[in-house]
């Protein structure tokens, strides 16, 4: 019976590696392409918009007025459990869009606001960061399984990291798809920020920004499409 | 009160606790600077700071007054001549688009200084001054607020374009 079971297991295990490295090598190959099954689809994407707090929210602000709302919805606005002026800025936003569509009834419930535990606090020790950022993983993978996302866009600070990196294990799994954006805040000048650098050094992103000329230029695989703010 | 025109400075600091900048625009040096210039009043938004400012009133001084928060920053920007502010990109791009003349402080005591890279690629620019708390009295005397350039403020449409495209959405 036992030189069995470990037969098994030792067979099943190469195969299971190898079916999730193909699988890994298919979703890098599709990154950074229109997701085959989605063509541009009538209804709209379930999008999940994360707010990073400060000037991050509102360069990301000023995208998702610019956004075709028709396209992008719902939305799922998410913000870290300590800040509590980005989720108000969304809803005082999302409740403008109610007011100029009187006639539909559909409003707010196109808009839900999600709060997330923050993997660390400015000033936090790093070993405490541990214990948190594990809270804040686990809370991310949970958020991104219920919400399904099918748009990511995010702009740091790192907040977006677990939510970014459990939407592309999710692709990984076969699970989901979602087309991560990321646009670098306009603060960053010279040098990508460790957020925006791992999603572009673990090509996470599919699409990447940043808001000056001499960034793209040391970057090459991100977009400049001017400044946000 | 009324006959007299008011060009008031305001200085901000933000969320954050910038003590340095307080103490510096608190220092007879600048306010000696900026009474030079023409301007007749000091607001001093302190932030989480401890430092607090000595106010002074009378003919012929400064008229300072300070306070910790406020729901209003935007009005104070838009009723100020020329604006102190620490280098988060919030102050900076509300001061510009205000078009009101501005000088950046850079926190020299922040760990990731990454905040300086946007204060000296707009100073490059011409869009403001970029002023350190011990160089802030010499960048006011040698300020010439003519020589700026107005801010255009960016768009966000180039970006979600790009978006549009990815997704095969047309263009509108």
């Amino acid at each position: 019976m036992g030189p069995d079971v470990s037969m098994a297991v030792c067979c099943a295990f190469p195969v299971l590696v190898s079916l999730l490295l193909v699988r890994f090598a298919y979703v890098m190959y599709h990154s950074g392409h229109m997701p085959s099954k989605l063509s541009a689809s009538a209804a709209g994407m379930r999008s999940l918009i994360v707010l990073g707090s400060g000037g991050h929210t509102a360069e990301m602000m000023n995208v998702v007025t610019t956004l075709q709302k028709d396209r992008f919805t719902p939305r799922y606005y998410v913000a870290a459990l300590t800040d509590n002026m980005s989720l108000q800025k969304a809803q005082v936003y999302e409740q403008s869009l109610v007011r100029v569509e009187v006639d539909k009834e559909e409003g707010v419930e196109n808009a839900q606001f999600v709060q997330i535990y923050r993997s660390r606090e400015v000033g936090q020790s790093y070993i405490t960061s541990i214990a948190t950022t594990l809270l804040a993983t686990s809370h991310a993978i949970w958020i991104i399984i219920r919400i399904r996302p099918q748009v990511i866009f995010c702009n740091g600070p790192g907040t977006c990291i677990p939510l970014c990196v459990s939407a592309f294990l999710l692709k990984v799994l076969g699970l989901g798809w979602s087309s991560i954006f990321y646009i670098e805040s306009i603060a960053r000048v010279k040098k990508l920020s460790l957020s925006g650098l791992l999603l572009y050094k673990l090509r996470i992103a599919d699409q990447f920004f940043v808001q000056w000329p001499q960034l793209q230029q040391k970057y090459p695989r991100a977009c400049y499409a001017g400044r946000l703010m | 009160m009324g006959d007299r025109e008011r060009r008031t400075v305001f200085v901000t600091v933000g969320t954050t606790c910038f003590d340095a900048l307080v103490k510096a625009v608190d220092s007879p040096q600048v306010k000696e600077a900026l009474l030079e210039k023409g301007y007749t009043d000091l607001i001093i938004q302190m932030g989480r700071g401890t430092y607090v400012p000595s106010k002074v009133s009378g003919d012929g001084t400064l008229q300072v007054d300070y306070f910790t928060f406020s729901p209003s920053i935007a009005d104070y920007i838009r009723d100020a001549s020329l604006v102190i502010s620490h280098a988060g990109s919030g102050s900076i791009f509300e001061t510009l688009r205000h078009g009101k003349p501005l000088i950046v402080v850079v926190n020299e005591d922040l760990m990731d200084n990454h905040q300086s890279e946007l204060a000296e690629e707009l100073a490059t620019r011409k869009h403001l001054f970029c002023a350190s708390p011990q160089t802030l009295g010499e960048t006011i005397q040698e300020m010439d607020i003519e020589t700026l350039n107005p801010y255009v403020p960016g768009d966000a449409k180039p970006v979600v374009s790009l978006i549009n495209k990815f997704f095969g959405f047309p263009d509108d």
